[in-house]
Order: structure tokens, then sequence, then C-alpha cells
């Protein structure tokens, strides 16, 4: 089995942790999810990875890049996976 | 000695010594997150899998007691199975088991698969784990085996101890 190297943080039901899914569904992108606990004095795992406790929390062991807040994490993954993100494809029909 | 009624399970066809103990994948809780994990992927070498009675029955506090008084998590990986949600695994294991990881199979249909059902009286629609404990070895093959056959009952602890030793010495 090969592991996907991203990994979202996430929070079951949480509407900013749906929408990165979202994102992720949409690009086509394989994640693991990790569940974490609804306390936010709870989330230590987060803050570890990503320096806050806030979910979702993206890790991308492809890239290096770990990140919080899903605007930024949205536009990361748009920039980076997207249609217009690969070498000679900007700009392309 | 108390005098009082152990009700004899009906037989069933476990998963027992010399078999490749089942895949399958459920989420997997730990001390921080849980997330879904295939039992192929996480036995890398000896490990207790340990079913039983959802979380806050006797049955289930009584088996993290003995697994902490133990020690075992120090000699093998030790992986738990019961019908409760992640949520009540995180309960749990806030209390005991420290290094435990429990799945979480509300369904109860891998408890099925491996021949440990047990459909409790007086809780309508409530299929749980029966206790039982596989021993396995790093390619999964059951190197010791017990389910219980009456209700309630526990495992052999000391028997436990004595397959352990036999399999990491």
């Amino acid at each position: 089995m090969t592991e996907p190297s991203i990994t979202l943080y996430r929070l079951q039901a949480c509407p900013y942790c749906e929408r990165v899914v979202r994102a992720l569904d949409r690009l086509d992108l394989a994640y693991r999810s990790r569940y974490v606990e609804p306390m936010h004095s709870e989330r230590n795992v987060v803050k570890r990875v990503s320096g806050a406790r806030s979910v979702p929390a993206l890790v991308d062991r492809g890239t290096g890049v770990t990140m919080s807040e899903s605007a930024n994490i949205v536009d990361y993954l748009e920039r980076t996976y997207g249609d217009a993100s690969g070498p000679g494809t900007a700009g392309a029909a | 000695m108390v005098d009082f009624e152990v009700v004899t399970l009906p037989d069933t066809d476990h998963v027992d010594v010399g078999d490749v103990a089942p895949d399958f994948t459920r989420p997997l809780v730990g001390a921080e997150y849980w997330e879904d994990r295939a039992l192929d992927d996480v036995v890398d070498g000896p490990t207790l899998l340990l079913f039983h009675p959802m979380d806050g029955a006797f049955q289930a506090t009584y088996l993290y007691k003995e697994i902490d008084a133990r020690g075992w998590v120090r000699d093998v990986d030790v992986l738990g199975v019961s019908i409760s949600t992640p949520y009540e695994h995180r309960s749990l294991l806030a209390e005991r088991g420290a290094g435990v990881r429990v799945f979480s199979d509300p369904s109860a249909d891998l408890i099925r698969e491996y021949g440990v059902a047990h459909d409790i009286d007086g809780m309508a629609g409530i299929t749980e784990a029966r206790p039982a404990v596989f021993l396995l070895d790093a390619d999964r093959r059951v190197r010791y085996a017990w389910v219980a056959s009456e209700h309630p009952a526990s495992p052999d602890y000391d028997a436990v101890d004595a397959a352990i030793d036999r399999l990491v010495d």
C-alpha cells in the first residue's frame, strides 16, 4: 500500500476542513485523514506539526509544506496541483 | 466462592492458531488522533490483538488495567478492538492503556469475520466482541489464540504472558 504524501488533520464535520477535502477531491489528490479532538486544548499533535492547534492543517511530504487556514491550503493546493501548475502548462488550453 | 450463573456462548468457528489473521481496515485510535489503518500495514512485529466488550463495560476496564499492570506494550504492539466509537476509545485511552491503540468496529463486521461476535442479551440490535486474544507474529500468523466460550469470561492473563515470552525471546 503506498502512503499518500498528503496528510490532513481534521475535525469531524468542521466546514473549513470539508472545504479542503473538496479541493483535494477536485484535484484528485490522495490524502490520509487524521481526525483529532474537538477540544482545542487536546490537539497537541496539530500544534507539533503546524505550530498552531487549529484545523484544518495539511502536511505535504512531497513538497515539505505544512500549513493551516483553509483558504491558504486551498490556494496552495490549486497553485501546486491545479491545471496551470505543471511545467510548460501555463497558458495551455 | 460465590456461586453464580455463567452463560455458555454458542460454539464459533473463530480465527485460530496457525491461521493468518484476516486483514481489515478500520479507524485506529491512538493517544492523539485516529485514522483508517489496515491491520497488515500496522503489524510489523509481535502484536497482541485484543477483542473486548464495549468501552465502559467492566470487562473492558479490567482488560486495560491488566495490560498496564503487566507492561505488555514494552514487549509487543498492543491493539484493541471493540464496537465503541473513536470518541469512546479516546476517553478509554485518556484513563489507561498507555501505548495501546484501538480499532473501532461499530458494525461488528470484522468482529464477526474473526468469529468472536456476541449478541448481548437485553441490548436490542447490538452485536459486540467477546473477549478474545490473538497473538500475532510479524507475518500476522496467529501464535496464540483464546476466545471466550462463556459469559462473562476473562483471558488467562498468565497464559498470554507465557505466549508473549515464547514469541519475543
